[in-house]
């Protein structure tokens, strides 16, 4: 009770304080020196009472508080502490709780960071910065306070959602929006020094350690949101297309195109067109993202609850911003004349711009593929869900030749190159046909497109090795996300390739039996947890090598809210995993059973560690040579 | 500005208005979408294969207007099917009503064995390979019955049908 009192309150002083600061930073726009440790304090002190406000929070999660609605829907007393933490994120209004913390938190550090720069640059850029917090405070107290008062007190919650219960989606949230708020502050960032045309190779070197701080942050929250789904959701996949992936998918994208031409901006001082258009657009995408999950606009596995008011404010907001961005960039950005002449067709900056294009047209086919389907509800009410086949079919194609560019690029010289050790690169790219040639052969499975994937992923993959030998320390960053890359593309089309799968229906004691896998349903077992009920169905798998492996998959049936979950068992090793999971059958007696053997999985992940880890080694490389 | 810069400002402008238009029109209507053909709507228009020959139909050529029919959703591996499936058989024998098969995401050996061993009470059976045919009939899973007449869907049943159901349905074709 106490606690919603204080939250609430440090909502409103979190939201005057951004107010003031808008006004004092405007007023004294012009002899800002005197703003500068002001500006600091205040915005230090807004951050503090952002932080009041999640504790209290939290604490009234711990102590189930059920007199606070947000409390009394999501939490239940039997659940673990853990869940009880953690559901504080897991809904509606403690996640935009945590979106506004990390805003202030951002926009903090920024400021403590950026000792060195223009005192002018600074202030708009915190100015832009609160007009986003600004909006969001506002949209938390109207529309989604999570400290409203139920009265009279409830003694029971409802419990949160159990596909929600789950470690890896405890730290999904707020590692992705690390990564989504993170390109807040590019986009404050570039809306001001577009403002006062200072893009240029310093602000490049400044800024892009806050585009790598979000990239990485962004490529381990997809990656966790995907572990879960492969453990939780129980349909064996990773990734799904679903609408709410796509979301975090596509600033990514343009996130990951932006970093590429910061570094084209750095050395050549071009692109700046293409630096200003990405920041803007990877920060409304992640917006837009929040906006489509967040209004129930979109339809999928992701539940959350939905009110058309909260969507119609996060839409004028969004908006709004990409109409102040449009303006200033329209009027205050004037691109130098020569750009496009100074561009030889062989360097490494066109190979950049050349992947800008492959990003554009892989973030434009996500786009359509989330988004299609609203359109043409609105204009024509019929109901379409896209699915994988799409996205498939238009992507597919376009990786190959996106793999070689990949390899080929970074090898390029800034400005004017030759293609040196061309024998070299012809050797390893035969090899690589050969290699791929022998893997596809034995499968009639689309042989050609197979063999062309492959052979281009094992390109990439040998030529980034190569450069680990012989280029050594230089441009090691690059080296490791782009041998992850490939190590990623290649452990989906293994996984893909070599998976099997087995579907029946079968009663305790039976058998089924097929080529090379006999599965045996031996017993079931039940246990009475803390809040649901386990049942167990004892199998074990004799494979064609004779050895036999006990699985134990589980169906939970949790009590609040009474749900039941399958959770599936998964045997990790290095080289494949092995996934069983049980469903219950209308009728009783059966249970749908589903065995898979999945190579490669575990490298699916260690192959995107892999990619934001050289993400890692380019942000420490670049604090250390500012020692 | 220039008048072509103008020009290109403008236009992108009237796109994210158009945008906003469609996510404000969307937000209007809530979008749970939930696959419920309602009753006495016109019956779905789509082509599909048959089962026993690989002759592509036109849905509309499956159903004369002055006849009741039952479409039934059906698969091999769906336990429930299983026991629905001798009172369909009886249904069958009903000189007023034609039973007809729709077979959802099913292969055509386990499908033709599942009728070999229970029988067949269904005069033609529309094979949906990937379930897409049932998403237009607005079905939920299977097993799941429309009753239909005049080309129009007269009832749904969701489940497996039980002798209760079949009385009402005797009540209303006679």
């Amino acid at each position: 009770m106490i606690f919603s009192i204080i939250g609430h309150y440090s909502l409103i002083l979190g939201l005057c304080l951004g107010l003031i600061l808008v006004y004092f930073s405007v007023k004294n726009f012009q002899n800002s020196k005197l703003l500068d440790t002001k500006i600091l304090s205040l915005t230090f002190l807004q951050f503090f009472f952002v932080v009041i406000s999640f504790v209290c929070l939290i604490l009234s999660f711990v102590l189930s508080d059920f007199s606070n609605e947000t409390v009394f829907n999501n939490s239940h007393t039997t659940k673990p502490l853990f869940y009880k933490i953690a559901g504080t994120w897991g809904n509606h209004e403690g996640s935009l709780l945590l979106w506004l913390f990390v805003l202030t938190l951002f926009i903090l550090v920024f400021l403590i960071r950026s000792k060195n720069q223009p005192t002018k640059y600074k202030i708009l850029t915190l100015v832009f910065q609160q007009i986003i917090i600004i909006g969001f405070f506002s949209f938390i107290i109207l529309t989604s306070s999570p400290f409203n008062y139920i009265y009279p007190n409830p003694v029971e919650g409802l419990g949160l959602n159990p596909i929600l219960q789950d470690p890896a989606l405890v730290i999904h949230p707020p590692i992705l929006y690390l990564g989504y708020v993170g390109s807040s502050i590019i986009f404050s960032s570039v809306l001001a020094a577009t403002t006062l045309k200072m893009i240029n190779k310093r602000w490049a070197t400044h800024i892009k350690k806050w585009v790598l701080i979000s990239w990485i942050f962004l490529t381990l929250g997809i990656l966790l949101g995907s572990i879960w789904a492969y453990y939780e959701l129980g349909w064996g996949g990773f990734w799904f297309w679903d609408p709410v992936e796509n979301v975090s998918l596509m600033p990514w994208l343009a996130l990951t195109a932006l970093l590429h031409c910061i570094l084209v901006l750095e050395k050549r001082l071009i692109l700046s067109s293409w630096v200003i258009i990405l920041s803007i657009a990877t920060f409304t995408l992640s917006m837009c993202g929040t906006f489509l999950v967040r209004s129930g606009i979109l339809n999928s596995v992701h539940t959350f609850a939905n009110d058309p008011e909260r969507g119609l404010f996060i839409l004028i907001f969004l908006f709004s911003l990409i109409f102040l961005s449009l303006i200033i960039f329209f009027f205050f950005h004037k691109p130098k004349k020569n750009n496009f002449e100074s561009f030889f067709w062989l360097s490494k900056e066109t190979s950049i711009i050349i992947n800008n294009w492959f990003m554009m047209y892989f973030l434009s086919v996500v786009i359509i593929g989330t988004v299609y389907p609203i359109f043409l509800d609105v204009l024509s009410s019929q109901k379409i869900s896209v699915g994988p086949p799409f996205y498939h079919k238009l992507i597919i194609p376009f990786l190959m030749p996106f793999l070689l560019m990949m390899a080929i690029g970074p090898n390029l010289k800034w400005i004017k190159s030759n293609l040196e050790n061309k024998i070299h690169l012809a050797t390893l790219l035969v090899i690589s046909i050969l290699l791929s040639f022998l893997i596809v052969k034995n499968f009639d499975k689309n042989f050609l497109v197979n063999t062309i994937l492959i052979s281009s992923a094992l390109y990439l993959f040998f030529i980034t090795i190569k450069d680990f030998f012989i280029k050594k320390n230089k441009n090691v960053s690059k080296n490791v996300s782009h041998f992850g890359f490939s190590l990623l593309i290649l452990s989906i089309l293994f996984n893909n390739l070599f998976s099997t799968e087995i579907i029946t229906n079968l009663k305790v004691g039976e058998t089924f039996v097929s080529n090379n896998t006999k599965i045996v349903f031996e017993n079931i077992n039940q246990k009475q947890k803390k809040n649901y009920r386990a049942i167990f169905g004892n199998f074990s798998i004799e494979n064609a090598d004779g050895t036999v492996e006990k699985m134990l998959p589980e169906l939970r049936i949790y009590n609040q809210p009474n749900i039941v979950t399958s959770e599936a068992d998964i045997k990790t090793t290095l080289m494949s995993d092995k996934f069983l999971v049980i469903n219950l059958v209308q009728n009783q007696e059966y249970f749908n059973v589903r065995y898979q053997v999945k190579p490669f999985m575990l490298w699916i992940w260690l192959s995107v560690l892999l990619i934001s880890f050289g993400g890692l080694i380019s942000l420490i490389k670049r604090n250390e040579n500012e020692k | 500005m220039k008048m072509k810069n103008k020009f290109f400002l403008l236009s992108i402008i009237a796109t994210f208005i158009f945008i906003f238009v469609i996510f404000y029109k969307g937000l209007q209507d809530t979008n749970i979408y939930t696959p419920l053909v309602k009753i006495n709507n016109d019956i779905p228009s789509f082509s599909a294969e048959l089962l026993h020959s690989n002759e592509t139909i036109d849905s509309l050529d499956l159903f004369e207007s002055n006849k009741y029919y039952l479409l039934n959703i059906w698969s091999s591996w769906c336990v429930p099917c299983r026991e629905e499936h001798p009172i369909l058989m009886n249904l069958t024998k009903d000189k007023n009503i034609s039973v007809l098969g729709l077979n959802y995401k099913d292969t055509k050996v386990n499908a033709k064995k599942f009728l070999d061993e229970l029988g067949n009470p269904y005069e033609k059976i529309i094979f949906d390979k990937h379930g897409v045919k049932s998403i237009e009939w607005g079905a939920f899973g299977v097993p799941e019955s429309f009753l239909i007449h005049n080309n129009k869907v007269v009832e749904k049943y969701i489940g497996p049908l039980n002798q209760e159901i079949i009385k009402k349905i005797k009540l209303l074709i006679k």
